[in-house]
């Protein structure tokens, strides 16, 4: 696995160490993710419309934008589930653009979809096996430390993924995810329908694994205000084209973006 | 008494069949949502392989095998070749693919082995064991029967509990798409749960044909009872789907013993009616899970 660009840590953990994005000139570090003039349709509706988008490692990027602004059709052809009509997609250098769907975890990339992927008939245990299903052998200890991070689950590890509640069954896929290894994560909509409280818990976490991990995430947000206060860089869609892209500082003091696109 | 008894045992070792063949409509089902009416004719196609090899010399046992190998095989063919292509499509489409299989399996053996009876031999004898005096309906033979449907009931839990590949299949099952970020290689298991499910399949129509006689069509009756025990227990469940036979097992042959035997057919018709008009999920329902 090519690792190109080791982030220094701590590098990325204000708004400001990351104020500079496609917007300010050429990046310093290789985007682990590199998306160029990327098309998808859907029938004859265009919900992508040459997006162009980077994600830096050791960053958060946050893609906002109101429903049917492509943000979740973006994520799915990055991954292969909805098939591209132009455009290209590197993943840490390697072209990925016609790559299966079931060969982007090995090349580095979780995708957590949206409406939280839980397999209900399964334990809680059982999910996480699925996320390391493709390693072959996982230590003990890698699914200990992800019960670690989410105490919650860990109570509830023999009993069925059907009986979690909305913010543990977030808890749990993107631990699922984790235990694939990923060096980029997709997150889609992780807040949706959860209390605030359990929203600042998870992007805090999610800060944490980017700082002291190095992980990089690409996050889809209907919730702009949240996202922009735990993303570096947000880049903003509408009707399947990107509108600006910036650091989330400028785009969290831009009030009259924030009132055209973000919706507060 | 001693006929309550000897009708009970005939009813637990028939309803053993039944859960078989009911257990292989189940998984099916599980992980892509059709009901392979061609299960039947598929499982009399490798019967009638393992009849031609008998009468030709080989060993039961050696037949056995090969029948087994050769559903694997015909349920990994049917899911590529005339499955995969109808699926995405109406739900409609691939169960009138599986009549459709039905159908022409069972022109198939007509054709390629006439369509007159055989008998199809047992391994063990077909005598019943005595206790005093009194000859119960407990054969070697059935006792054979009930532990072959054990031991492969046990071999399934077995890879689906504790194997990676069972958890794979599982994990195909039940959220496809989750399953494929994840790199399971989705495919590829639907593919492998229809050879599992043809094996099964297969077997139950081995058991059935041991010490009686076989035609094109004599898996018929057997569908019919193997869906209801399905649907009685769920057709999601695997557990469902062996309650589900023996109960459909034991209510036939009393029905038969102490009503009419002419009325067989009728009752597993009744039994599937009242269970879908008291409780339309099945006996053992997770639907309610599914939703969450």
């Amino acid at each position: 696995m090519a690792d190109q660009q080791q982030v220094p840590p701590g590098a990325g953990s204000t708004a400001a160490g990351a104020a500079r994005g496609a917007a300010g000139g050429a990046a310093v570090a290789a985007p682990v993710l590199e998306v160029t003039d990327l098309s998808a349709s859907y029938g004859p509706v265009r919900a992508l419309d040459g997006v162009s988008l980077r994600a830096e490692a050791g960053r958060i990027t946050a893609v906002l934008g109101a429903n049917g602004a492509g943000k979740t059709t973006l994520l799915r052809t990055i991954s292969g589930l909805v098939r591209s009509t132009g455009g290209r997609v590197h993943l840490m250098g390697e072209d990925i653009t016609r790559a299966p769907v079931e060969a982007m975890v090995q090349k580095g990339m979780a995708h957590v979809p949206e409406g939280r992927g839980v397999i209900a008939e399964l334990t809680v245990e059982e999910n996480l096996r699925v996320g390391a299903l493709f390693r072959g052998k996982v230590g003990r200890e890698e699914f200990d430390r992800v019960y670690d991070l989410f105490p919650r689950i860990a109570e509830r590890r023999d009993n069925h993924a059907h009986t979690l509640s909305g913010g543990e069954r977030q808890m749990l896929v993107i631990g699922r995810a984790l235990l694939a290894r990923p060096r980029l994560l997709l997150l889609d909509e992780p807040s949706l329908g959860l209390a605030p409280r359990i929203v600042a818990q998870i992007f805090g976490l999610l800060r944490q694994l980017v700082d002291e991990e190095g992980l990089s995430v690409l996050l889809v947000e209907q919730n702009a205000r949240s996202a922009l206060s735990v993303a570096d860089i947000g880049v903003v869609l509408n009707l399947g084209r990107v509108v600006v892209t910036d650091s989330a500082r400028t785009l969290m003091a831009d009030e009259e973006l924030r009132h055209a696109y973000l919706g507060f | 008494m001693q006929q309550f008894v000897n009708v009970t045992l005939t009813g637990l070792i028939s309803g053993s069949v039944y859960a078989a063949f009911a257990l292989a409509l189940v998984l099916i089902w599980r992980s892509t949502r059709i009901v392979n009416f061609a299960q039947g004719s598929m499982a009399a196609a490798t019967s009638f392989i393992a009849l031609a090899l008998i009468q030709s010399g080989w060993s039961y046992w050696l037949a056995l095998v090969v029948a087994l190998v050769s559903g694997f095989v015909l349920g990994a063919v049917v899911e590529r070749v005339v499955i995969r292509p109808v699926e995405g499509g109406p739900e409609l489409n691939a169960v009138i693919v599986t009549l459709g299989l039905f159908i022409a399996f069972q022109a198939l053996i007509a054709i390629v082995y006439g369509s007159s009876f055989e008998s199809f031999p047992a391994p063990f004898g077909l005598r019943g064991f005595s206790i005093g005096d009194t000859t119960i309906a407990l054969t070697p033979n059935s006792l054979y029967v009930l532990g072959a449907v054990v031991v492969t009931m046990v071999g399934l839990i077995a890879l689906f509990r504790f194997t990676r590949v069972g958890l794979a299949m599982r994990a195909s099952a039940f959220g496809q798409e989750v399953a494929r970020l994840l790199g399971v290689r989705v495919g590829r298991m639907l593919t492998l749960g229809w050879a599992l499910a043809a094996v099964v399949g297969s077997l139950s129509g081995l058991l059935i044909a041991g010490g009686g006689l076989v035609w094109p069509a004599y898996m018929d009756a057997l569908i019919v009872f193997g869906f209801v025990a399905a649907v009685l227990g769920g057709l999601d469940s695997p557990v469902g789907a062996v309650v589900g036979g023996l109960s459909i097992g034991l209510a036939l042959a009393y029905v038969s013993a102490y009503i009419d035997p002419a009325l067989v057919n009728l009752a597993a018709l009744v039994i599937l009616m009242v269970v879908l008009l008291v409780r339309p999920g099945g006996l053992f329902a997770s639907s309610t899970a599914r939703r969450a």
